[in-house]
């Protein structure tokens, strides 16, 4: 965590719970993190873990009659606590201050409006501009994110656009009221890679251009590697490592990140045909948390501790590196770059 | 019932597939004319031999999925023609493809669509087996539940539904399904794309270690290169339903030659925040299969475009070593394995 500017989104003990026929499950489970602006911030894991709800939670986009953000919650949007404001205050953010960028490009565009009249939208609400104003920003915008041809594409609708562009589309919509925390739910997951690398480029370079802090959410890792500044692993509801993108790469303290790590084929076929290091197991339903820590059941450093008690998340050597376990692997290398067991595999 | 060897026919490839054509038409207007056609698969042609794993990559729409189920009539070839095991199965009778039927099989992408929901386990792997004639009835029990064993599956999965399943145990449950036939030829369509990576891992070990075990030839169809590339022993690259090169898994990132597989290794993210790269980024989307470029496929993005790219398609040369390019760009250059 960056000391000297004080964090545009700080977010304390996030607690999200559901409705469902069974009763009520904890979908993100006292998650805290901070974003520094012009930061970019992965947060990491799998379906089901709750990075989803954790962004919606800071758009307070659930649905209010099914899902709670418990009291102790905390959500700062500069000074604002954005847990429990009311709807009239969270209208002048989102879509303002703190903006979205859905994960199915195909879904998330109303397709009888054409896409001017819908990036239109936020700025006839956020602003003052007359429509002759707000036209020429929306064009500026669809130049801004490359669409070619961006007086001729303001008039179309989501149909005759391709994936790659309707992705395109929604970034310009996010972006044309300048928000200061850009949240990226899982951007480039429905594309080809050749598009997702155009996505990944763009995103850099507006990054660059325009100083947006962004929350990018997704779990594949080349991408928070190649964008990232910090990351946040979760696992089951809940946060179990955070740190910088090359601790987590090159240190994983979590035995999850780096199973999670080690179990993706590595490019360059250095270890072609070999088996790849699969996380035995699936991940535990939110029914039925165990007591202990959530990940026991698939962990190759299970003790009996770990059935015990849940571990907390807390920097255990190093700071700026919490990890909720209580047998973190070793923060730094030790014998020929390879970590040391910290206790003998059962 | 044919239950020969597999080693009937050893010398020659167990699969051949040349100039396979599949096109769909499109209609249209008042009176719903045939208006045009989507080129899904233009003039593809492949080997696979016995034990041996074929990666077909590309992005979607390029065809590789229609390919596949071409190959195991699925779909009807527009054109061309699929040998398998020495004989020419396109233009078999339905009766005849049977005894094909058995022996050829498909992993499908989506393990939530393609188990049907109202059958349990045990019905869903019993249809093949008693409609083959795979073990005699009084063992169909006992070897439906050691199928479900050798993909890893807990014996009392045997009566319960797919909803009560994962993503990963489902998806198991479409390789054993696929298994319970004793094919000798497996299409793995995207089989690992709609699960997450740790059960990825897990479901690539289980078919790797299956293919090893029963010896199985498979065609691996993925859009993921690194996938494809630990996985397979050759790759084909398609690109709108043109094959545009061919070659051996072993050294791709050096001997790729073809502008767009280089494109596609370029655009992967690699997993080392100390290695941060721009990404080979292409111009634009992938054209309509509706209404193809002239020439070569790839020139409305290709970095190394020529005048001859837009008006002649390059043919699929060979570069030495089972090494194939389609690309004029790249034909004068020396080949890198010879």
């Amino acid at each position: 965590m960056t000391n000297s500017t004080p964090p545009i989104l700080s977010v304390r003990n996030l607690t999200t719970s559901f409705r469902t026929e069974r009763g009520w499950i904890t979908a993100v489970d006292d998650v805290s993190f901070d974003l520094a602006p012009g930061e970019t911030l992965g947060i990491v894991g799998e379906s089901g873990c709750g990075k989803t709800v954790t962004s919606k939670s800071v758009m307070r986009l659930l649905p209010e009659h099914l899902s709670r953000i418990d009291a102790r919650s905390r959500i700062f949007f500069r000074e604002t606590n954005l847990a429990h404001a009311p709807e009239k205050v969270m209208r002048t953010i989102r879509g303002k201050r703190i903006a979205m960028i859905f994960q199915e490009p195909m879904t998330s565009l109303n397709p009888v409006f054409r896409i001017g009249w819908q990036i239109e939208e936020a700025l006839r609400y956020h602003t003052e501009l007359n429509s002759h104003e707000r036209r020429d920003r929306i064009v500026e915008m669809l130049r801004l994110v490359e669409i070619p041809n961006p007086e001729k594409r303001i008039d179309e609708y989501p149909h005759q656009l391709s994936g790659g562009m309707r992705q395109r589309v929604m970034i310009a919509m996010a972006l044309c009221c300048e928000p200061d925390v850009l949240i990226a739910d899982e951007p480039t997951t429905a594309l080809d890679v050749t598009i997702q690398a155009q996505i990944l480029a763009l995103m850099n370079q507006l990054k660059e251009k325009l100083g947006t802090a962004i929350i990018l959410i997704t779990h594949n890792l080349g991408v928070v590697a190649q964008v990232c500044d910090r990351v946040m692993v979760m696992y089951a509801g809940r946060a179990v490592e955070s740190a910088s993108v090359a601790e987590i790469f090159h240190h994983p303290r979590h035995p999850y990140t780096s199973a999670l790590l080690a179990s993706i084929p590595k490019a360059g076929g250095k270890h072609k045909g070999q088996r790849l290091h699969a996380i035995p197991g699936i991940v535990p339903s939110l029914f039925e948390l165990p007591k202990g820590c959530r990940f026991q059941d698939r962990c190759d450093y299970k003790q009996q501790r770990c059935v015990d008690e849940e571990p907390d998340l807390i920097p255990h050597d190093i700071e700026d590196h919490p990890v909720r376990c209580h047998f973190p692997l070793p923060a730094k290398p030790t014998v020929n770059g390879r970590p040391i067991r910290p206790h003998p595999v059962p | 019932m044919t239950t020969r060897p597999v080693t009937s026919n050893s010398d020659g490839p167990l699969l051949e597939v040349r100039d396979l054509v599949k096109h769909f038409p499109v209609r249209g207007g008042v009176l719903n004319r045939v208006v045009g056609k989507v080129h899904a698969v233009n003039g593809v042609s492949l080997y696979v031999n016995h034990g041996e794993t074929l990666g077909v990559v590309g992005e979607s729409g390029c065809g590789k999925s229609t390919l596949g189920k071409v190959i195991i009539r699925l779909l009807e070839p527009t054109a061309g023609e699929v040998r398998f095991e020495g004989r020419v199965i396109t233009g078999l009778s339905h009766a005849e493809m049977m005894a094909f039927r058995r022996k050829m099989q498909i992993i499908f992408q989506d393990p939530y669509s393609s188990l049907n929901p109202r059958m349990t386990v045990r019905a869903l792997l019993r249809e093949g087996v008693l409609f083959h004639d795979i073990v005699p009835r009084s063992e169909v029990n006992s070897y439906i539940e050691s199928l479900i064993q050798t993909v890893g599956l807990r014996a009392d999965a045997a009566d319960k539904y797919p909803h009560e399943f994962s993503g990963g145990q489902r998806q198991r449950i479409g390789i054993a399904r696929a298994l319970s036939v004793k094919p000798h030829f497996i299409v793995a369509d995207e089989p690992v794309s709609a699960l997450d990576v740790s059960i990825q891992a897990q479901v690539l070990n289980l078919m790797m270690d299956l293919k090893e075990r029963l010896g199985l030839t498979m065609l691996f169809i993925s859009h993921d290169l690194k996938v494809i590339e630990h996985f397979c022993d050759r790759v084909l690259v398609m690109y709108l339903g043109h094959a545009v090169e061919k070659l051996s898994c072993d050294n791709l990132h050096a001997e790729a030659k073809h502008p767009y597989t280089k494109a596609l290794l370029g655009a992967n993210p690699i997993d080392d925040p100390d290695d941060r790269r721009p990404l080979t980024v292409l111009k634009g989307d992938v054209p309509s299969p509706f209404n193809p470029p002239s020439g070569c496929p790839f020139q409305t993005r290709c970095p190394l475009v020529m005048d001859r790219c837009r008006v002649e398609m390059p043919p699929l040369e060979d570069r030495g070593g089972g090494h194939r390019v389609a690309c004029w760009a790249v034909e004068g250059e020396p080949s890198a394995s010879s």
